[in-house]
């Protein structure tokens, strides 16, 4: 082998790609606040907001060593723990050319983005502690071991599974344990008898918009290198959105006559879910009609997905399980090895290909469920999962956080303190 | 003296304004209220669920005039808010006990009286 030295060009391209996808969070937290209700803008936001956070710090101390050190099949080891060894020298086996601590921030970033998509499933009613508990030790004991066993040298890569960005690692795990958290938190109190409708349309296509942007770091920095294979998995991760809305809207205009916004924002998001896996190892007209394809499953999904008595209601499942699913699959039948230098897929001759992403989809889904049913089942025996009633009736704004989004100020009454006194909470709420 | 309750459709806000200021009608306060009137309910799809949109969004305006301003004002709303289609709105006409002008204490007639401001 020969000597590992850093790479300007590359180490760039990195450190460009982290930031790039870091964006991704607080885009997220506009895609799924647009879509919460006027009273649970903030607290929607804030979950995405918060995994940058604790989620961060969790994944800085522990969760990068157990996914990406050598360890076994299974999990790595903890010689990274505390970002320990996590230096300047090039070599590392994954990212020969840049520095490990870049690579472990741009890992932080896909890690942290998982964290906060799961969040969608159980918008307007979990309590916000447990919620905190819950994206500190989910990074930690579902996602990590979901990376390693795809990209940390675990079973699933030596399978030969394919996913260039995250297809199986990222989005089916997400969209999984997002169904399995609104399962286990429960509806919201109301549901089923109010229509929720979203309170900021344009906040999603704001989120949507900058996820897109953000998504070229995602799929790009993939390559872990400023090469051709980037190259490639930006291509496609700019034609994939394309085909997906053109056939979003097709079905839209179809099924209720009128193009949508939400709908457009939706198809963005798919297009990207979809092509992650296949980013950099299907060629770009593939990547095209994957996007297009990939709009199929994810909208009939959600069509599906609200005639449930389930209150997933911002189709974390039906956008990201059932769109990562169908990513992971077609790109085990349109990869070309031309392009690739690693596999074919089923149209270049290897069908058995399809078989090797449908194990790593439903492997990587068995765990996540498992792993997100087990983490929540034990913090809710600390703390009580869902808000009350009442505090969802007023609103998580309000009640989780003492703010309002869109306050007027209109009798808001100063409360000033007393000297030399602190003011409590209590005597603020007594005089109220 | 009676106060004049008119509900009307947001758009025709603009014409009953200019109409009611050709009929000298000076006072006047409007406040945006959600209402039902028989006009056709929208329908609004986000991904897979469907809602119904029950209320319309409407235009108050509250009027309080002296008995001889009481025509003239009905007529001009009656116009400039009409555009034939269900939901242009009500006007109601009530009795008024007493009304005070708060910067002078004068009641009634001269309480909504306009002064000119020169």
């Amino acid at each position: 082998m020969p000597k590992a030295v850093l790479n300007g060009s590359d180490l760039a391209w990195m450190m460009t790609a982290t930031a790039l996808v870091l964006l991704m969070t607080p885009a997220l937290g506009f895609f799924y606040g647009g879509m919460a209700g006027h009273k649970n803008v903030l607290n929607t936001m804030l979950m995405s907001m918060t995994t940058l956070g604790f989620s961060l710090v969790a994944w800085a101390l522990v969760g990068y060593s157990l996914a990406f050190s050598a360890g076994n099949a299974l999990l790595g080891d903890l010689r990274w723990v505390m970002l320990n060894g996590v230096n300047l020298a090039p070599g590392q086996a994954l990212s020969p050319t840049i520095a490990p601590v870049i690579y472990m921030a741009f890992q932080a970033t896909f890690a942290v983005i998982t964290t906060a998509l799961v969040s969608g499933g159980i918008v307007g009613r979990m309590s916000f502690r447990a919620y905190l508990a819950f994206i500190t030790l989910w990074i930690v004991c579902v996602y990590a071991p979901i990376a390693h066993w795809v990209w940390g040298g675990g079973w699933l890569g030596s399978l030969g599974a394919l996913d260039f960005a995250g297809g199986t690692v990222v989005h089916v795990n997400a969209g999984v344990a997002a169904l399995v958290a609104a399962l286990v938190v429960g509806n919201r109190k109301d549901y089923g008898r109010q229509a929720f409708v979203p309170g900021n349309v344009p906040f999603v296509l704001l989120g949507a918009a900058l996820l897109w942007f953000g998504w070229f770091g995602f799929n790009g920095g993939s390559a872990a290198a400023s090469n051709g294979l980037a190259a490639l998995a930006f291509t496609n991760t700019f034609l994939a959105p394309a085909g997906t809305m053109v056939v979003w809207a097709l079905l839209d205009l179809r099924r209720v006559g009128k193009v949508t916004a939400i709908g457009a924002a939706s198809a963005i998001v798919v297009g990207l879910v979809v092509i992650t896996p296949a980013s950099g190892f299907v060629p770009p007209i593939w990547g095209l009609v994957m996007g297009g394809l990939g709009a199929l499953p994810s909208y009939f999904a959600m069509q599906w997905r609200a005639r449930l008595p389930v209150d997933e209601s911002l189709d974390v499942f039906a956008g990201h399980a059932v769109g990562g699913a169908t990513g992971a699959i077609l790109t085990g039948v349109f990869a070309v090895k031309a392009w690739n230098t690693v596999q074919n897929g089923l149209i270049a001759g290897n069908a058995a290909q399809v078989l090797t992403q449908a194990l790593a989809v439903a492997g990587a889904a068995a765990y996540s469920a498992l792993g997100t049913f087990v983490l929540l089942k034990v913090i809710g025996l600390v703390l009580p999962l869902q808000a009350g009633r009442a505090e969802q009736a007023s609103g998580m704004d309000i009640t989780q956080h003492g703010e309002e989004a869109y306050a007027t100020g209109e009798g808001a009454v100063l409360v000033l303190p007393e000297v030399g006194a602190e003011p409590r909470l209590e005597t603020v709420r007594a005089q109220a | 003296m009676k106060l004049i309750i008119a509900i009307i459709r947001p758009e025709r806000v603009n014409e009953v304004l200019e109409a009611l200021y050709r009929a000298e009608v000076r006072g006047l306060s409007l406040s945006r209220v959600q209402g039902h009137g028989g006009e056709l309910e929208h329908t609004e799809t986000y991904r897979g669920t469907t809602v119904k949109i029950g209320l319309t969004e409407k235009v108050r305006f509250e009027i309080g005039v002296s008995d001889h301003f009481v025509e003239p004002t009905i007529r001009a709303i009656m116009l400039a808010a009409r555009t034939g289609e269900v939901g242009d709105g009500k006007i109601f006409v009530l009795p008024v006990d007493k009304i005070y002008r708060i910067r002078t204490g004068e009641q009634d007639s001269a309480a909504v009286t306009p002064v000119m401001v020169s």
